[in-house]
């Protein structure tokens, strides 16, 4: 789950990492007030997205004064904000950060995530901030500096220091730029975190240690026991059909193509899509049922497939083992009585009982096509697609 | 001798009296498992399906001398279930349950660090269908009839594809030694590697197929360490060409972020390291088959 900067900034604040001074505003209204409220006399405005890139997109506006901050924020506000993250879709902006303008002196790089190879928390830091992590890793690899974190304890001191030092911070700073490190760790730790991200963490003019734009993500698993970080969630940012898939407990990921698939299983879906692919189709998404294939799921999936308009053939790949295929038959046969579709059908059974699910499709007065092999599957669907 | 488990190797359920933990423990007794009786805390004393139910697996394995156990609890509780099961002294244990925090995953096996080599636990999941060894037993949620009896070894991350697989070959008239599902979480209790090095010594398995996916560095570390200490022919694929970078593709593991886990990537690196690699998912069984027969493909 991702969350905003400006709550993204606030967890980190309550870690102890500095931040610079802003608030949050829903309305061109508020935003005049809110940019007296903070004072000074240059701030930044900043559409409130779940991506990163906001700048290049237009998404972030020097002021030079509050009304110009109105100005800008009225600008912002409802829009859908494209970056090289979002995809051509966009997201919609709905909040906008005002914040005290920062004078920078430097800009560096601060991020966190697992490392799934030692499996242990990886700090990675560079002087080269402002840039994504990827860039600099391809640009200026030798500026990047890695410290693991043993989970069981937690960040060192020493090891906070090291980083600061390697990053060339100044001896008077070096203190706070340990504690902007081990704030970060901290909030990772026992917040459940995947990914924290300081870019740029930058040194102001006035010699203070800022976490200029921060990006935060956490384990979905870990929700159950994380109310407040969970409150966070915001849908207006997620796909509309991603999120009802998720809200129902099915794994759904939307695509650009147009053939659209119901699959029992996360590695037997990417397999059927590969087969759509080497077919010469494109999938219109990804969907996973569950290992377990229940009726109800099967609905649901229906549903979900008909939301989306680009789908003109629907593939259908369930290998039911302990749940058996006349079972799961019967399941498609009840939810296409409640779901009409328009599109022409491939429906692929595998595993227990496969005879007598097929014979139950067949005897039933659905319009569909049988396959038998992933293979034969992937073939039908684009050869539907064509005619 | 399968590799893992035996024919009698004794079983605990943990979470034996719930309604997946009841269901999955029958399946696995008709299949001819030993499943010796189970764990449900505050139901000690009592008998379900006939076998005797403990407060504690310490309780368990003293008066069982059960060695294997499978978690049938939910994610909130797993890891202090699969910690309580390497301290009671249990060997191989599988962890079926999908959402376990990887924190939790990660805690879990710094408290294994604990052990020697030789004490250590085998924990396989969590996210996964379990161990199967077809003809002798199952501590898994697999349908048990689609694995023929032979010489093959699968490790897989994904439950559904690993069945694909099985029944491929089935059709092929090829037998598997023992089929290990690892799981799709982010941080696996055994990843490829560690299983692998298993079949590598196991004589009754004379290949091995490998079924990745995108996400994570374990398929190719796994090659690596296959092109260095093994002999036996691998044969590898590795789902989700078609996935976009970036996105979760349902297994919290198969995420794409770094160089090396997307598919493409990971089949040119797998083939260095000399790994046999079937072209789709609709040929994993062909594949197998023609590198039994010493076909280059």
């Amino acid at each position: 789950m991702d969350i905003h900067e400006y709550q993204a900034k606030e967890i980190l604040s309550s870690f102890g990492v500095t931040i610079p001074r802003g608030g949050i505003v829903y309305s061109p209204e508020t935003a005049e007030n809110k940019a007296r409220e903070i004072g000074g006399s240059k701030w930044v405005v900043k559409a409130q997205i779940h991506s990163g890139a906001r700048g290049k997109a237009g998404g972030v506006i020097v002021c030079n004064s509050p009304l110009e901050v109105a100005q800008a924020t009225d600008k912002l506000l409802g829009k859908r904000l494209v970056t090289n993250q979002t995809g051509p879709e966009g997201k919609i902006v709905n909040r906008i950060y005002i914040e005290e303008a920062t004078d920078i002196e430097k800009e560096l790089y601060l991020g966190l995530v697992f490392d799934r190879s030692s499996e242990s928390i990886m700090v990675v830091a560079s002087t080269e901030g402002g840039m994504s992590v990827e860039e600099i890793a391809k640009e200026k690899p030798k500026s990047i500096i890695r410290s693991k974190i043993e989970v069981a304890v937690g960040i060192q001191s020493f090891q906070a220091r090291e980083l600061a030092f390697g990053l060339g911070i100044e001896p008077e700073l070096i203190r706070r730029a340990s504690e902007t490190i081990v704030g970060c760790a901290k909030a990772f730790s026992e917040l459940d975190a995947t990914m924290v991200e300081v870019n740029p963490l930058v040194i102001s003019k006035q010699k203070q240690i800022l976490a200029l734009d921060c990006k935060m993500s956490f384990d979905n698993n870990a929700m159950f026991r994380r109310d407040k970080v969970s409150e966070l969630r915001d849908k207006t940012q997620e796909d509309e059909k991603e999120v009802y898939a998720s809200d129902r407990g099915l794994n759904y990921v939307s695509l650009d193509g147009n053939i659209g698939n119901i699959i029992n299983g996360a590695g037997l879906a990417m397999a059927s899509m590969d087969m759509i692919k080497l077919a010469g189709g494109e999938p219109a998404n990804f969907l996973d049922v569950g290992g377990g294939a229940t009726p109800e799921k099967i609905v649901k999936a229906f549903k979900l497939i008909t939301m989306d308009k680009k789908v003109k053939v629907i593939l259908v790949n369930i290998f039911a083992g302990i749940n058996r295929c006349d079972w799961v038959a019967e399941g498609i046969v009840q939810a296409l009585e409640k779901i009409e579709i328009k599109v022409p059908l491939v429906i692929r059974l595998a595993g227990t009982n496969v005879e007598k699910g097929n014979k139950i499709l067949r005897d039933s007065k659905l319009n569909y096509i049988e396959a038998n092999t992933l293979e034969d599957a992937a073939n039908k669907a684009v050869a539907a697609l064509k005619k | 001798m399968a590799v893992i488990i035996e024919k009698n190797t004794k079983i605990l359920i943990q979470g034996f009296t719930g309604k997946m933990g009841t269901f999955h423990a029958e399946e696995m007794i008709k299949y001819g498992s030993n499943v010796v009786g189970g764990v449900t805390p505050g139901k000690g004393g009592q008998k379900h399906l006939d076998r005797p139910v403990f407060n504690t697996v310490k309780d368990a394995v003293k008066h069982t001398g059960a060695t294997a156990s499978i978690l049938f609890v939910p994610p909130a509780f797993a890891a202090d279930s699969a910690m309580e099961a390497a301290d009671a002294g249990i060997k191989t244990c599988v962890a079926i349950v999908d959402g376990i925090p990887s924190h939790d995953m990660i805690r879990i096996k710094r408290y294994m660090r604990r052990y020697s080599r030789s004490e250590k636990m085998t924990l396989v999941g969590p996210n996964c269908a379990g161990i199967i060894s077809p003809g002798k037993s199952m501590l898994g949620i697999m349908p048990g009839h689609i694995y023929k009896e032979g010489k093959v070894g699968i490790i897989s991350r994904s439950g559904t594809l690993g069945y694909e697989a099985a029944e491929q070959m089935k059709n092929l008239g090829i037998g598997i030694s023992t089929s290990v599902g690892i799981g799709g979480d982010p941080i696996n209790g055994s990843s490829f590697r560690d299983i692998i090095e298993k079949f590598e010594t196991d004589d009754e398995t004379d290949a091995i197929l490998m079924i990745g996916e995108i996400g994570g560095p374990q398929e190719v570390a796994a090659g690596e360490f296959a092109k260095e200490n093994m002999k036996k022919p691998i044969i590898g694929y590795i789902a989700g060409l078609t996935a976009p970078k970036g996105r979760v593709m349902g297994h919290a593991g198969a995420i794409v972020s770094a160089y090396g886990e997307s598919a493409v990537e990971k089949v040119e690196l797998l083939k260095e390291c000399g790994v046999t690699i079937s072209k789709n998912p609709s040929v994993m069984g062909e594949t197998v088959k023609s590198v039994l027969n010493g076909k280059k493909i």
